[in-house]
């Protein structure tokens, strides 16, 4: 055994020698791996989608997108040992876990290997930089301009938000009341909380329309919330007085849109989040961009990127659903 | 082992299939050297020694409880809780490390874990008569829920450094401390296995449990340590796991079981009991191992490798049944 392994390590390593010059005297295409949490996923599907339209814009990209069968840190690290193995040139990966990629994700930049982490991120020595779909001050002021663009005259709205310690939904409300002064005639009548389960949060959202029968919206940053507080208007026969807008996801939300008890709601948009994480690995594969502590970074159609101190960095605004566009994402995700 | 003077227990039942089975180390190991080659025509990256050296990872820590598995199995019995112990030995361990105790005193908790874990599956099997496979589904659902109480959506982390060794470090060049535990461990158990008399009890007990009894075997005790040793691999595979992630959740090692079984059924040893090899499942180790990385290499999604691992167990079940039918 160990003298044919020898043997055929010999042959290899010149078989690999050999298929090195030839790669260096052709023009290969840049290879960007897009590794997600799992496959069969659709908002990774979508994201795969975004990522072969940043390589369409690019040209000269071969995307391969790969992930795990069940959502774990082990399953990944396989993943990308074989990415590693295959000399690609850029690894953009959505973490099971923020710490255990490391090591591995560590060595792949030990080889010349670009790693960015998106969506979900892996910890700062394990990444050149991380892409966040959105940041919590654009997410705050989203929901409330979302409530705000239908009420020209002003009016009352409540929250409907996940649990009191939702650190998420705590920290968008926060940043939505730093910019209230930018809608004036808004007023938050109540906040009131739903723990993110479907029952309570539709007694929730009629109990405030009972308290306030002059409610004009209900703003959910949750997207459990979302659709309890659609359905309860829908049930309170209230469509066209109260609109219930927010968080949520598009396969959920896609009846509460149709019937008009929602006439828009926010949520990042995979298509967008995979278009710009491909576009950064390419920029910083082929060295026309490099990540650190304020660097502003290309990334195509959606402008640019910029990093804060531990290189993370914001892509959009929530992407907005209405009747007009609910159709192309509610298969999605 | 001919002209020993005590009764002779055979390996294996001399039945047509069974003689074709007398050949099954080497039927595997043809298989596992064609996968190589195939790799090594299909993929220009699979020959390079860091690179199969990356692969071993992928089959290491699950062989070391498949070793155990073996046993256990050749004696009539099975665990499936294997997974869920090193979620808890990983947990256990994981807690140890947020009061900054020394790594060693991490490996002797994740054995402890182990072996306590082992030897309560044991109790319940062997103690109060109850079948394996319903006691380790129930343990399976308990040892990781705990996990999963004590961490929520939570990880630990701030392993000692000197703790990376287990699932990072190299022995010499490519040769990883996993790989090395892994051949000792091969080593060890087929010693316990084909040359001891606590070997032979294993097969006496798989093949006859009622006539190993009444030859004087201590059943129940076999089979408890049987259980011990397999919960004792399952903390050794949570070390080297734990220690490669660097971090522990409750989902770790999710669904091994299945494959720590896949792997011992694919090298040989009769899922009903009384029949097998270590050599056979060190093979099918490196076949399983082999397999996904060089389907790795080419980019297969991870569910067309399951659907491809599966075949290939059904197949290598299939194919003694066959071959005895065929010659009726």
């Amino acid at each position: 055994m160990s003298l044919t392994r020898r043997l055929f390590g010999g042959t290899a390593l010149a078989a690999l020698a050999l298929s090195g010059s030839m790669a260096a005297a052709q023009d290969d295409p840049v290879r960007i791996a897009l590794v997600v949490k799992a496959l069969g996923i659709g908002f990774f599907e979508a994201a795969a989608e975004g990522a072969e339209q940043a390589a369409e814009d690019l040209g000269n990209v071969e995307i391969i997108y790969t992930g795990p069968t069940d959502t774990t840190a082990e399953g990944q690290i396989e993943v990308i040992n074989s990415l590693i193995a295959q000399q690609v040139d850029a690894i953009a990966v959505s973490a099971n876990d923020t710490d255990a990629l490391v090591p591995t994700l560590k060595r792949a930049m030990d080889r010349g290997i670009t790693v960015i982490s998106w969506d979900s991120g892996v910890a700062a020595e394990g990444r050149e930089l991380h892409l966040n779909p959105s940041s919590n001050s654009l997410i705050g002021n989203m929901i409330i301009k979302l409530a705000a663009d239908e009420l020209p005259d002003g009016g009352q709205v409540a929250l409907l938000s996940a649990t009191t310690t939702s650190t998420n939904q705590n920290t968008w409300i926060d940043e939505m009341n730093k910019v209230m002064g930018n809608y004036p005639g808004i007023e938050v009548v109540a906040t009131v909380y739903g723990d993110d389960l479907a029952d309570k949060s539709y007694r929730e959202a009629q109990g405030l329309m009972q308290s306030y029968p002059d409610l004009d919206a209900i703003i959910a940053p949750t997207s459990v919330g979302i659709v309890a507080a659609a359905r309860a208007v829908e049930d309170a026969g209230k469509i066209g007085e109260v609109n219930v807008t927010g968080l949520g996801l598009p396969s959920e939300m896609a009846g509460a849109i149709e019937s008009g008890a929602s006439k828009s709601f926010a949520i990042w948009n995979p298509i967008d989040l995979g278009y710009s994480a491909a576009y950064l690995a390419h920029q910083l594969a082929t060295d026309q961009a490099e990540a650190g502590p304020g660097a502003t970074i290309p990334m195509g159609r959606m402008g640019s990127l910029t990093l804060d101190e531990n290189s993370e960095g914001a892509m959009a605004d929530p992407f907005v659903y209405d009747a007009s566009n609910i159709d192309d994402f509610k298969d999605i995700f | 082992m001919s002209d020993l003077s005590t009764r002779h227990i055979p390996d294996r039942l001399e039945s047509p299939a069974r003689r074709l089975l007398k050949s099954w180390e080497v039927l595997l190991l043809a298989v596992a050297v064609s996968i190589f080659i195939a790799n090594s025509f299909a993929s220009p990256y699979f020959l390079n020694a860091w690179n199969l050296s990356d692969a071993t990872f992928n089959f290491t820590e699950k062989a070391m409880i498949a070793f155990a598995m073996a046993l256990l199995i050749i004696s009539g019995e099975i665990d499936l809780s294997v997974a869920s112990i090193i979620a808890l030995a990983s947990t256990a361990m994981g807690a140890a490390a947020q009061f900054d105790v020394s790594a060693a005193t991490l490996v002797l908790i994740g054995l402890g874990t182990g072996v306590i874990c082992g030897a309560f599956n044991g109790f319940l099997v062997t103690g109060l008569g109850l079948p394996s496979i319903v006691v380790t589904i129930g343990t399976m659902s308990l040892f990781r829920g705990i996990s999963y109480i004590v961490l929520g959506d939570q990880a630990y982390r701030g392993y000692p450094a000197e703790f990376a060794f287990f699932g990072q470090g190299y022995v010499f060049w490519v040769i990883s401390f996993e790989l090395v535990l892994f051949a000792a461990l091969a080593v060890i158990y087929g010693i316990l296995l084909h040359k001891t008399d606590f070997g032979r009890a294993v097969y006496a007990i798989g093949n006859n449990p009622t006539g190993a009894l009444f030859s004087g075997i201590k059943v129940a005790r076999v089979k408890f340590i049987l259980f011990v040793l397999t919960g004792l691999m399952s903390g050794v595979a949570a070390i080297c796991l734990t220690s490669r992630l660097g971090s522990t959740r409750p989902s770790i090692a999710f669904a091994w079981e299945l494959e720590v079984v896949t792997m011992v059924v694919l090298g040989g040893v009769s899922i009903l009991g009384g029949s097998g090899t270590i050599p056979g499942v060190v093979i099918a180790a490196f076949v399983m191992g082999l397999v996904t990385f060089g389907l790795g290499l080419l980019n297969v999604p991870g569910i067309v490798m399951s659907i491809f691992i599966g075949a290939l167990l059904i197949g290598v079940i299939a194919l003694p049944r066959l071959v005895d039918m065929a010659r009726r």
